[in-house]
């Protein structure tokens, strides 16, 4: 699909003339970016952007100052279906004050579609599907504590894929993650994409999913500066912030760096 | 035993089991949101809901719950704004309550700031018939909240955000917490008192996730750890004349020294467990995927 961002009958998000506010800081500056049904989606650009803002303005946590939002062609005010949406929100280091299993942080995945009821067998089947896929089904009765940061982010992508999501929002699902890890996570889109779930990724490198990815949207200082094919040199180096190495010459280097203390 | 004989000692024993499970299972949903001072200024609010009752004539201990709740509501509001003078409002609202509290009883008529006394620190003679009825049908609601709503109170405590993205009623289940809270203070103020009952939220689940791993396992660990000392306290006062509400709290003290001497050893032995699973498999990545080019410079 090489669409930009039209809003049309098959638009599972659609934000336009988007304008936030963080404190007093205008932080998305009128931003227009479609999702349609199928589609993979990346959204780059350097730190401080506004990628986050506009990812959790899409959920709700961000008020939007002005312009409109639609979540599967109803406006978020209207919105009620979260079970439709999953969220792998950007990894705090910000832990709580009581220890909690693997097992238990991806339960709560399921709580859009269980709301205030108990956990059924589907809901504990479809826990151990998403701890398989992330391959975290050993480790489910460890405490979140005693993961390295990798594999905590593969908890948190558990617990977005644990609801069957039709549209996954992904805040840096690759942060810290190590290059076989980064393949997992090209495999479980991949698997995601056959089952026509739609995929909104926050990136800063495309990595091993640069074949899975329809279109990139590029921020910069909260506007739109690109959407498009991702074009290969704007994965890199044409993005504002990108200091990094080379990845296709020094990849395994990186993941190394990255990947083998997290 | 003939302590059980005494009508008194058996109100005492019912409302210290009662208090041993409430307090620590609304508890480890203030510790896992680090908010573990809350109890403590609900605590203080209350101290003006006793006083009222006093003042009225009415049972202090519904007094105490109506005033509690509504401190406890006032305090989630100003939780929830997330202002910076939170730390204020809610200085004047603890202070405020404690101050109330023993201006009102002195305006009682015979009232004394002596009255307040066994509230403070409780007292296992001052159960009375007419406050267990009120303590079982509290109590009732602390259980059915904190055990029939755990999944959903974890998720709103462990991450917020994620929980409003999943459509929980968030700021709900955040007024419940708060009024669960404030109803559990006045569960345990006539056994621990309106100024211990903060430690016996916090202290078991303390002690308790030293050796658990998961949520439901500290849970049901605290609250086996809160049933055990208040009773253990409940009986030692019955031989000791002392609050039994310091010796309760001593006792989770001496409980959360024990279980963290213990975290030790423990610690160390899953550590060798784990290591021992480790040697099996060399080349293998964790998370089961198949090796790869990299893998073998790694
Ligand atoms: N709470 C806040 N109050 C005021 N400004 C904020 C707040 N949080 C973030 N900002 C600002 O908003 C801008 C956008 O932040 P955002 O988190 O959306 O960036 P990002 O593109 O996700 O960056 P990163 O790559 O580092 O995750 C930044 O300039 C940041 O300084
Ligand atoms: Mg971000």
């Amino acid at each position: 699909m090489a669409g930009t961002s039209v809003p049309g009958p098959d638009t599972v998000v659609s934000l336009s003339s988007a304008k936030a506010f963080l404190g007093s800081r205008p932080v998305l500056r009128g931003i227009d970016l479609s999702v349609h049904r199928g589609e993979v989606v990346a959204l780059l650009g350097a730190n401080g952007s506004g990628k986050s803002t506009a990812v959790r303005a899409m959920v709700g946590q961000v008020a939007l100052a002005s312009g409109s939002l639609e979540l599967f062609g109803v406006p978020q005010r209207r919105f009620r279906d979260w079970a439709r949406i999953g969220y792998v929100p950007q990894r705090t280091t910000a832990a709580g004050g009581v220890p909690a299993t693997v097992r238990e942080v991806v339960t709560a995945g399921r709580l859009a579609r269980t709301r205030l009821g108990p956990v059924r067998r589907a809901d504990r089947l479809a826990v151990d599907a998403a701890l398989d896929m992330v391959g975290m089904h050993d480790r489910a009765k460890d405490s979140v504590d005693a993961l390295s940061g990798g594999q905590h982010q593969r908890v948190l992508i558990a617990r977005a894929l644990a609801g069957s999501p039709e549209l996954l929002i992904m805040d840096e699902p690759m942060a810290g993650v190590d290059l076989a890890g980064q393949e997992v996570l090209a495999g479980i889109l991949r698997e995601q994409v056959a089952r026509e779930t739609t995929v909104l990724l926050v990136l800063h490198e495309l990595g091993p999913l640069e074949p899975l990815i329809d279109r990139a949207v590029v921020l910069r200082d909260g506007c739109v500066v690109h959407d498009g094919p991702p074009p290969e040199a704007v994965g890199q180096h044409a993005l504002p912030g990108h200091d990094h190495v080379h990845p296709h010459a020094d990849a395994a280097a990186e993941t190394i760096r990255t990947g083998l203390l997290s | 035993m003939e302590i059980l004989e005494y009508a008194f000692m058996q109100r005492a024993l019912l409302a210290a089991v009662l208090v041993g499970i409430t307090a620590p299972a609304i508890g480890i949903y203030l510790v896992q949101r680090r908010q573990a001072i809350m109890g403590d200024g609900i605590g203080h609010v209350a101290m003006t809901g006793v006083a009222l009752g006093f003042l009225f004539s009415t049972s202090p201990v519904w007094m105490a719950t109506v005033v509690a709740v509504i401190g406890a509501v006032g305090m989630e509001l100003i939780r929830s704004r997330g202002r910076t003078s939170g730390d204020i409002a809610l200085a004047l609202l603890f202070y405020g309550g404690m101050a109330g509290g023993v201006m009102i009883i002195n305006l009682a008529p015979n009232g004394s700031t002596g009255n307040l006394l066994t509230y403070l620190f409780g007292s296992i003679t001052t159960v009375a018939p007419a406050d267990i009825t009120a303590i079982c049908v509290l109590a009732a609601f602390v259980v059915a909240t904190t055990v029939g709503l755990r999944r959903q109170l974890f998720a709103v405590c462990q991450d917020e955000e994620f929980a409003r993205v999943s459509g929980l009623p968030v700021r709900l289940l955040n007024l419940l917490i708060a009024v669960t809270a404030a109803v559990t203070v006045t569960v345990a103020m006539r056994i621990v008192g309106l100024l211990l009952v903060s430690a016996m939220m916090v202290i078991p689940v303390a002690a308790a996730q030293r050796v658990s791993r998961g949520f439901a396992a500290t849970l049901a660990t605290a609250v086996a750890i809160g049933v055990s000392v208040s009773l253990t306290g409940t009986v030692t006062t019955f031989y000791v004349n002392a609050p039994s509400g310091a010796a309760i709290v001593l006792l989770s003290v001496a409980v959360f020294l024990a279980f963290t001497a213990a975290a030790v050893p423990l610690t160390r032995k899953r550590a060798r467990r784990a290591a021992a699973a480790a040697e099996r498999c060399t080349l293998e990545e964790e998370g089961g995927t198949p090796p790869q080019g990299d893998d073998v410079k790694v």
